[in-house]
């Protein structure tokens, strides 16, 4: 049979299969691996953790749709999630995101078409200080006014 | 009030995350005391008499949770660190995750050592991810230096610990819920009894403990009990505290003082008071938004798990909340009541649907197409809501609706009365 993922990726999977207590544990670890690899998690690639770990697909499929994080078709190359909460509601979460709707040509939870950027409003971040806050994939802003928006932009681009 | 910094002591200077930085200023020496000079029974015994209650929200004592695991060794036992950390308006785990891990590391291998633990867990909300780079990297540089591993400092004790990225699930940071994502599943609630001291991880006994909770264990380490018992307002709310103040605030940020610190002087002086001057406080929800609102008039009280509880809220997760005389309360309520709706994990039925119909009544009213009897509804929600539920995530919506409410009730009134929202109304908006 084939593999959906890299050897690499494979490989590491089994390591992952050996540091738990038990083997259910790896399957977060396990789905972050291949979310890295190909930036989403397939049906396919879901059918052959599934099989690694000696789970049924639907069981996985289950787990990952249980978790925002985990990405069922792809996302923008850069994915920008805006804090929507109430801490950065107060400080003007709302009007960056209609900045960036605007200034993206997208609506909330929307890939655009060419690839580049998706965007979504996300639930608190944990950085309440730094309101209003985003994530662009790994990284951290904030505050973040709209003209903050439009230079974080203009330096992905 | 001059305070000391604890748990903030190291951060603010440059590169303190790094073990040298630790080491330097006299970091590890609390672990190298409990190794020497307690057996586990004795540092249970010592957490115990400093009085030191979780700092992840229900502010139960230490020492007695660690009490409650069974006497027998047939099953391994584990410890979770809860680093989820994802309750609004809560961001001080991050900070000392980010600028002082070695602080929280030193006191999560001295609790596993007291309750003879030999693998440990840190669970990381999944958003946190420097956080969990520079928390990997620590636990990697504490291997090298041999404060993990299998003979810790020639002790005979070992521990590892393993990193577990949770992946965007605010339920995760129950407690049984995070033991439900640490073995690979979704994030469900277990029904409680059996509590995790006795069927945990994996089904063996199991302490859950928060990650600030576990840097005051550093402290107790370094200095002892009876110095830690008389910070705060003893006997019952001792110790440290890390406080966040965000929304209409000067300077948001986390500040650290002793338990029992009055709100309007951390309010006022540490952060700078209001953002706006022109705008006077209206309400602050002192301990994260699953805790019940305190109207201005009602804000004089200070910070501690019973002073907080005589006031009709709680400490909670101790994120505090600011809101000015701009704010629109109904408005607030309802973007909460989005966040819970979102985030109800759908097993009881009274909280996933509840949640919804509370989203559907406080959008109706903030349009301007609400009734008088919704505003009676939302409470009436509420009340079949609490205690009806397999997790306290019930009871984390049902306080915040049944205190805004309460407090509020003008405001949800004139809503239903112009059809409009006033505040926006005033403000041409
Ligand atoms: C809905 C819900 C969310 C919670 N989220 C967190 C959290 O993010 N972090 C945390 O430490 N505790 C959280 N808790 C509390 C934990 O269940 C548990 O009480 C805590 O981790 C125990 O640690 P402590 O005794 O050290 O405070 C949450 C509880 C509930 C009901
Ligand atoms: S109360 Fe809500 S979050 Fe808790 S178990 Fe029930 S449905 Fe899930
Ligand atoms: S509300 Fe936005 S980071 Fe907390």
């Amino acid at each position: 049979m084939t593999i959906p993922v890299h050897p690499e990726t494979d490989r590491r999977i089994d390591d992952l299969l050996a540091r738990f207590p038990q083997k259910g544990s790896a399957l977060l670890p396990a789905l972050y691996l291949i979310q890295e690899e190909r930036g989403w998690v397939s049906e396919e690639s879901m059918e052959y953790v599934a099989g690694k770990i000696g789970l049924s697909p639907a069981f996985v499929s289950g787990v990952v749709s249980f978790y925002t994080m985990f990405h069922r078709r792809p996302v923008g190359r850069h994915h920008i999630q805006i804090c929507r909460t109430l801490p950065c509601a107060l400080r003007g979460a709302d009007s960056l995101m209609a900045h960036a709707r605007s200034r993206l040509g997208i609506r909330d939870g929307e890939t655009r078409a060419d690839g580049r950027y998706s965007l979504v409003s996300v639930e608190c971040l944990g950085a309440c200080d730094r309101a209003p806050f985003l994530q662009i994939n790994d990284r951290e802003h904030g505050p973040v006014d709209p003209a903050g928006l439009d230079d974080i932009l203009r330096r992905l681009e | 009030m001059a305070f000391e910094p604890l748990l903030t002591r190291n951060v603010g200077r440059p590169g303190s995350e790094a073990i040298d930085a630790y080491l330097a200023s006299g970091g590890y020496q609390g672990l190298k005391r409990v190794l020497r000079e307690f057996t586990p029974e004795k540092f249970v015994e010592e957490v115990k008499s400093s009085g030191l209650r979780g700092r992840g929200g229900a502010g139960f004592s230490t020492g007695m949770k660690w009490g409650f695991l069974p006497k027998g060794r047939e099953k391994p036992r584990y410890l979770c660190v809860n680093a989820d950390e994802s309750e609004p308006g809560t961001f001080k785990d991050r900070l000392l995750i980010e600028k002082d891990p070695h602080l929280v590391l030193e006191g999560i291998i001295a609790s596993a050592y007291a309750i003879e633990c030999n693998l440990a867990f840190f669970y990381i909300r999944g958003e946190f991810h420097q956080g969990h780079r520079i928390f990997q990297k620590a636990v990697a540089e504490a291997h090298a230096r041999g404060y993990l591993g299998r003979n810790i400092l020639g002790s005979g004790f070992g521990l590892d610990i393993i990193m577990y990225r949770g992946a965007g699930a605010y339920i995760c940071g129950e407690e049984t819920a995070l033991l439900e994502s640490l073995e690979g599943k979704r994030g469900y609630p277990r029904i409680k009894p059996p509590f995790p001291a006795l069927v945990g991880l994996y089904g063996c006994p199991t302490i859950i403990n928060n990650v600030e909770t576990l840097a005051n264990v550093t402290l107790i380490a370094e200095r002892g009990a009876a110095w830690y018992a008389a910070i705060g307002r003893p006997p019952k709310n001792t110790g440290p505290k890390l406080f966040c103040l965000s929304g209409h605030v000067k300077r948001p940020g986390v500040y650290e003082a002793p338990l029992g610190v009055p709100f309007l002087e951390l309010l006022n002086e540490q952060a700078g008071g209001m953002a706006h001057p022109s705008r006077p406080l209206k309400a602050a929800v002192p301990g994260g938004s699953s805790m019940k609102i305190l109207p201005a008039s009602k804000c004089d009280v200070l910070l501690d798990f019973d002073s907080l509880a005589a006031a009709g809220t709680s400490l909670g997760s101790a994120g505090g909340i600011v809101m000015d005389t701009g704010t629109c309360i109904v408005g607030a309520l309802l973007n909460l009541a989005r966040f819970y709706a979102h985030e109800s994990c759908g097993q009881c039925t009274p909280c996933r649907e509840g949640t919804g119909w509370l989203v559907q009544i406080l959008v109706r009213l903030e349009r301007g197409d609400g009734r008088m009897e919704d505003v009676g509804l939302l409470a009436d929600i509420a009340g079949r809501i609490e205690g009806n539920t397999v997790c306290p995530f019930g009871e984390a919506i049902a306080w915040p609706v049944d205190s805004y409410v309460k407090e509020f009730r003008e405001e949800f009134e004139e809503h239903a009365r112009r059809k409009a929202c006033p505040l926006r109304a005033a403000a041409g908006r």
